[in-house]
This record gives structure tokens, C-alpha cells and sequence, in this order.
């Protein structure tokens, strides 16, 4: 056993309200530069729909992720080594910057300058690339916004597989949802494993996943090689960029920006230990549904005395291993079984998970009444196909989706039994498992959410970094060293026409329309 | 007089500034402005012509490096065991010719792509524009010597640029005096390639280093995952 710690994270979507604080934030701290305009770490897509890009769960369009073989073991889904690597020159399984969208500002300089005239002045669409005005734009990371769009287009979402899906498209019985989107740094990821330089790995002491800019050589194999399509090529820099868990923030305590601005506060960080040594095990297990109790297999127990010693052994700091016994990840994906992985069939792992969210009874304003299946009403009447929830979450599995839609639903109902009717009942507990210590808790930090109870993270022990514990040199070699840069950003080569080749475009992110011909300024 | 001191300076001088340039540039690169090392793909931009164009030009370009690089500095005493001049010059003939038609139409096609289409002309460095005419340019001279090669096919031309070739790369005197009476052909084909040497390090050209080691690397690493400890 060797047990390791990452950082996790819960989004609870049924407090989503979908209103992109968490895309908008996330843009302006990470990706407001030349060459990412149309990149977004964080996007929130309206479901059912095909997303951004363009039909990104499905893996017989980009051959992300991992694939079992009849022996046994897993390898990219896009190829082992040598097939990778003979993708090298052109890359059949990458996207166009037209599968995301062409990256837009608008001429907002003529509403104030045009002279006099009979129509209202425009402020035309032009395209941060090339400068040129642009018809109209054609796609988005949250084009299909409150089912915008033709319901034949939306459901060709994967998420329909295997469910009669015409039905949804009638205006009584449609449902939506929101589904926030972000890189689920993931125990066994694909990204790292199809990167032919090295550039992108996995950071031993809080999981994160980042891509050494330095390194990185842009032969753009992670970005097929992510089944969820969050490494982000630019275009400008020609490296690949992702999401980088705001790691400056979590190494101090913090959560990530997309977490901290989250009005509807529904997304969680804690610790999560589990055993390195299963990782594989537990991936390339032969079933996919499957997928979801091996990755819960995997997950340690932060309270039994033999894990926290064997943790204490591996390295993880006692601070780490207190984290884990408060964290809120743990509580929901192990202890009260309501968050679930995202497409775990992908065989990557994920440590970005999610609560279902629950919907309207169907048939309840029909009939004035409502199906129930003993005291808790039937969750196959929800306006949300159950079928839908697992195909999403759990590779198509009803059972623990049913599960923990029945928990919150009684949840919820035991609650307002509570504060309303003034009454306590039991039945609805013991019907789902609970108990009411355990609902009580699930009350305070899913429903109340404060900030306390959403994040426990541990600060970062650089003094661990060492071969020994409490080896000084490093954190104090760091500690007065160059910041938060893009390549050589602390030394060295200030002339404009750098020798090794200055940058095409100016940053257009404030709006300003790229002229052909500029020099890129130095940012 | 004046001619002689210019062929003795690009043949026998040049090609050293070039490597030295190349050598030490490229170092410097590597050591003081990594973030700039990559391969400049613009197949995110836009796929069309890719598929076709970069595959038949990488693979193209490579088997004629290797050609020019096996070409050129093996040594005489080593392959006349195996085969006479005569026929080594056939062989350098008809691969060349095949790898060189390989090039040229994946290279007419990125080149088109890269003058003529808006996104990628955008986004194109001065450098970017340069380096892939002046490989065009070199590529066709290559093979404008297929004819100049036929008119003498006892090897003599090729020797001679062997020759020079060799003692460049082995650092003996009167390189130059070898290849005084070839064709222009030839001569402007070695200026160009030595060029290409010169302005290596300031292009995307940097990428062929890293298009030989990330692959060695990554079938040589043991598994598939990276983690990278603290510190």
C-alpha cells in the first residue's frame, strides 16, 4: 500500500443555478491572454446538449481516454505508444478551433465613433485570429444555454445512450440541467499518459495535474488524449494550457476561484487519501459500470488507525491527514454515497465529482398527486431521467444513482418536516438509511453550506519537500525566487523583436480588434 | 581572385560560422528561453491540408536528411566493399528523387496553406514564412541536380561534394578546393543548406531536436504516469 493525498472536489448540482460566476472568474485570472481567448478552464453546459466542444463525451469522435483490452490492460484510447507517436505530424483526433468556437471581440470603438446616420450603429463581430469581421458566431462553451437550440441537435448529447430519447423532446416533457465543467485532475490520467515529452504529470503531495509549460513541446496528443477535453492548445504560445486547480490558492489554504466566487456555493474541497498501488487495479477493471465502486475501493478510511499510520509513514503531513478526517468529499462520495465520478467508463479516474441534481415530479401537477414508492416518492417520476443521471455519472448504472436521489429527497422532506410541521419523521430516514445525526449533518453542509464546512484545505508543507521531513533548503531556495510567469518572464530578453520569435497578436481580450500586420506587445 | 576568395569563404568558412552559430545558439535557446522551444503546430487553426501535406512533408524531409547524412559522410573506404560509385550514385538519384517528390507535394500543400489561408497567415511569425520557403526553395534545387547528377553518372560530382562534406566535418583544410568546378546547382544547394544551419536555432526548426529525444523518451519510460514529487 502506498497511500497518497489529493485534493478533491464535490459540485452539487442540484443548487447549480447555472450563472457561469465560476467560467467568468476562472477566465479572468487564467485564461485572458493571446492564444486561450477561446479557452475556458471552467465552462458550465446546459444538459442535455452536445457542449464545448462540440460532442466532447464521445470517444468514437476523439478517442480520448483509456481503453481495456481483452488482456487486461489499459492504454490510450487514441493508441499505445508507437500509434501515438505516428499521429505526430497531424493529429487525426484533434479538435478545430471551430469545434470550440472562433474567439471573438466586438468593435465596440464604432458605437462611440460613427458619424451621424439614420440606422443605430453596430458593433460587428471580429475575430481575435485574424482580425476580419465575422458573419455571426456559430458556437460557444454554453451555446446550447437553457436548451437553446433544436432539440435533434441537443440529442445527439451521449448522454441519451441506450434511453428513448424523442419523448424529451416534447415541450411537456423536456428537463434540463446545468453541469459545470472543469479538469478533474484525475488519478490515472490520459493527458499525462499520451504527453510524448514528459511536460505534463501529476504533483505527488496534492494531485493536482499541470503541464510544465518549459517542457511542453506542443505535439498536442494530451489534448485528444483527455476524454473531457480540458487542456486547451494555444495558439499563440504553442503549449497546451489547463486548469491548474489554482494551485497558488489551495498551497495557502484557499479554494480555487471557481469555488470561491460560486454564488450558489455548491462546489467542496477536501482531502482525499487513497492507495497509489490500486490505482491501476481499480482502472482497469473489466466491467465500466463497474468503474465507480472500484474508484471507491481505492478511497482509505482517514479514520482507522492503520491508515493513518501507513499515511503518516508515506510522507502525508498530520495536517493532511486531519483534513481528510473533515473533509466534505469524503463525507459525500464515501460516507453518505451521494457524489458520484463523471463518466468513470473514461477509466481516468476523476477527482472532480458530482451530486445529482434532483427535479420536479413529473406527474405530480397532472394528477394533483404524487407516485410514491413507500414514503419517499418514486425518483423514476422525476423530471430527470435516472437513466440519464447514470449514463452521466456512473456509466449507466441506476442503482446508487436512485440511491442518492432518494437520500436528498428524504433529506429535504425530513427537514421540512422539521421546520414546518414541527414534526420528526423517522421513517423517512430508515427507509433511506439514515440516520438523523447523519441527515442533520448532510443538512449543515449541503444545504447551509458554509464556508467553513465546503472547504478543509490543509495548507501545503513545503518543509516535506525534501528527502526528509523538515529539509529547510527548499522552501527557502523558493521562497525568494522568481513569481507566477510565462516562460522567461524573469530574466533577460526585453528587446521587442525577440531573437527566438516575439508573439503575432496583441492581447484582444479588452476588446481591442486585432490588426494584421501588429506586433504582439510583450505581456 | 576576387571569385576564388568567395568560394573559399562560402565553402571552406561559412559552414563553419553556420555550425557555430547552430551549436551555440541552440544551447542558448534551450538554456535561456525554453517556453519559446516548441513545435508551432497550427493544426488547431485548421485541419484541412494537414493530414495530407504534414505527413508527406515531415516524412519526406527526414528520409532525405538521412539520405544527405549517410550520403555524404560515409567514407569511401567503407562502402566500395559493397558497391561502386557508379551505382551509389544511382541509388542517391532514384531515392532522393522518390523522397523529394514525397516533400514537394506536402510542402506545395503547406506552404499554400500557410500564404494563402487566413487564419494560419495571421498567426504566422516572419520566421514561420521564411523558413518554409527557404526549405521549398532548397527542396527544389535538390532536385533540379536530379538532371545535372544524370549528364555524368560516373559519380565524380558526388564524390567531390563527399569529399567536401567530409573534410568539413572532420575540420581539414581546402574543403573548398573539391567542388571549385561543380554546378551552380550544386554550389547554391550548399549555400542554402549551410544557411539553414545558420538560422536554425531562431526558428521553430528547434523542434527536430525535441522530435528526436521526446520519442525515445517516451517509449523508454516505464508505464505511462508522471508524478513529480515535491521540491
Amino acid at each position: 500500500m502506498k497511500i497518497r493525498a489529493q485534493i478533491g472536489k464535490v459540485l452539487n448540482l442540484d443548487k447549480c443555478i447555472g450563472c457561469h460566476t465560476c467560467s467568468v472568474t476562472c477566465k479572468n485570472v487564467w485564461t485572458s491572454r493571446q492564444g486561450v481567448e477561446y479557452a475556458w478552464f471552467n465552462n458550465v453546459e446546459s444538459k442535455p446538449g452536445v457542449g464545448y466542444p462540440r460532442k466532447w463525451e464521445d470517444q468514437k469522435v476523439w478517442n480520448g481516454g483509456w481503453e481495456r483490452k481483452s488482456n487486461g490492460s489499459l492504454t490510450p484510447k487514441m493508441g499505445g505508444k508507437f500509434r501515438l507517436l505516428a499521429k505526430i505530424f497531424a493529429n487525426p483526433d484533434l479538435p478545430e478551433i471551430d469545434d470550440y468556437y472562433e474567439p471573438f471581440t466586438f468593435e465596440y470603438e464604432r458605437l462611440q465613433k460613427a458619424p451621424l446616420s439614420k440606422a443605430m450603429p453596430t458593433a460587428r463581430a471580429h475575430s481575435a485570429i485574424t482580425g476580419k469581421k465575422m458573419e455571426k458566431p456559430e458556437w460557444g462553451l454554453n451555446w446550447e444555454e437553457i436548451l437553446g437550440g433544436e432539440f435533434s441537435e441537443r440529442s445527439e448529447d451521449y448522454n441519451f445512450e441506450s434511453i428513448q430519447k424523442e419523448l424529451y423532446g416534447e415541450f411537456e416533457n423536456t428537463f434540463m440541467m446545468y453541469l459545470p465543467r472543469l479538469c478533474e485532475h484525475c488519478l490515472n490520467p490520459t493527458c499525462v499518459a499520451a504527453c510524448p515529452s514528459g511536460a505534463i504529470y501529476k504533483r505527488e503531495e496534492d494531485g493536482i495535474v499541470l503541464i510544465d509549460q518549459d517542457k511542453c513541446r506542443g505535439w498536442r496528443m494530451c489534448v485528444s488524449g483527455c476524454p473531457y477535453k480540458k487542456i486547451y492548445y494555444n495558439w499563440q504560445s504553442g503549449k497546451s494550457e489547463k486548469c491548474t486547480f489554482c494551485y497558488p490558492r489551495i498551497e495557502a489554504g484557499d479554494p480555487t476561484v471557481c469555488s470561491e466566487t460560486c454564488v450558489g456555493r455548491i462546489r467542496y474541497l477536501g482531502v482525499m487519501l487513497y492507495d497509489a498501488d490500486r490505482i491501476k487495479e481499480a482502472a482497469s477493471i473489466e466491467a465500466p459500470e463497474d468503474l465507480y465502486q472500484a474508484q471507491l475501493d481505492i478511497f482509505l478510511d482517514p479514520h482507522d488507525p492503520e491508515i493513518i499510520a501507513q499515511a503518516r509513514k508515506d510522507g502525508v503531513p498530520e495536517s493532511w491527514i486531519e483534513g481528510a478526517q473533515n473533509s466534505p468529499v469524503y463525507k459525500m462520495a464515501m460516507d453518505w454515497k451521494v457524489a458520484f465520478p463523471l463518466h468513470p467508463e473514461y477509466r481516468t479516474l476523476p477527482m472532480v465529482w458530482y451530486i445529482p441534481p434532483l427535479s420536479p415530479i413529473q406527474n405530480a401537477a397532472e394528477k394533483g398527486q404524487i407516485d410514491m414508492a413507500g414514503v419517499i416518492p418514486d425518483v423514476h417520476k422525476l423530471r430527470i431521467p435516472v437513466k440519464y443521471l447514470a449514463n452521466l455519472l456512473t456509466a449507466g448504472k441506476e442503482e446508487p444513482v436512485v440511491h442518492a436521489l432518494e437520500r436528498m429527497i428524504a433529506m429535504r422532506e425530513f427537514k421540512r418536516g422539521q421546520n414546518v410541521d414541527g414534526e420528526s419523521n423517522i421513517d423517512l430516514l430508515s427507509q433511506v438509511g439514515l440516520d438523523e445525526k447523519t441527515v442533520n449533518d448532510m443538512y449543515r453542509i449541503m444545504a447551509l453550506a458554509s464556508y467553513e464546512d465546503r472547504f478543509v484545505i490543509p495548507t501545503n508543507h513545503k518543509e516535506y519537500a525534501g528527502e526528509t521531513p523538515f529539509d529547510n533548503e527548499i522552501p527557502f531556495d523558493t521562497r525568494s525566487a522568481c513569481g507566477f510567469s510565462f516562460g522567461n518572464g524573469c530574466s533577460g530578453g526585453t528587446s521587442k523583436p525577440n531573437l527566438f520569435g516575439a508573439k503575432t497578436h496583441q492581447n484582444t481580450m479588452s476588446g481591442r480588434i486585432h490588426e494584421p500586420g501588429s506586433k504582439g506587445d510583450r505581456s | 581572385m576576387a571569385l576564388d576568395y568567395i568560394h573559399q569563404f562560402l565553402f571552406g568558412y561559412y559552414p563553419y560560422i553556420c555550425l557555430a552559430v547552430f551549436v551555440i545558439g541552440s544551447a542558448l535557446r534551450y538554456d535561456r528561453d525554453q517556453y519559446s522551444w516548441k513545435a508551432d503546430s497550427s493544426q488547431l487553426l485548421r485541419k484541412k491540408g494537414m493530414g495530407l501535406g504534414s505527413n508527406l512533408f515531415h516524412i519526406g524531409i527526414i528520409l532525405l536528411f538521412f539520405g544527405h547524412l549517410v550520403g555524404l559522410l560515409t567514407p569511401h573506404e567503407v562502402y566500395h566493399h559493397f558497391m561502386t560509385v557508379e551505382s551509389k550514385q544511382i541509388m542517391a538519384m532514384v531515392a532522393g528523387g522518390i523522397f523529394g517528390t514525397i516533400c514537394f507535394i506536402g510542402m506545395t500543400i503547406l506552404l499554400k496553406r500557410r500564404l494563402f489561408d487566413d487564419r494560419i497567415r495571421s498567426t504566422s511569425k516572419p520566421s514561420d514564412i521564411m523558413i518554409l520557403i527557404l526549405l521549398y526553395v532548397q527542396l527544389i534545387l535538390g532536385l533540379i541536380t536530379l538532371p545535372f547528377s544524370a549528364q555524368h553518372l560516373d559519380g565524380s560530382s558526388m564524390v567531390a561534394l563527399a569529399n567536401w562534406a567530409q573534410h568539413i566535418v572532420t575540420f581539414r583544410s581546402g574543403a573548398a578546393d573539391f567542388i571549385v568546378n561543380e554546378a551552380l546547382v550544386f554550389k547554391l544547394h550548399l549555400i542554402l543548406g549551410t544557411t539553414i544551419f545558420l538560422i536554425f536555432p531562431f526558428t521553430r526548426l528547434v523542434h527536430i531536436f525535441s522530435g528526436v529525444s521526446a520519442p525515445l523518451k517516451y517509449l523508454l519510460r516505464s508505464g505511462y504516469q508522471i508524478v513529480r514529487k515535491r521540491g
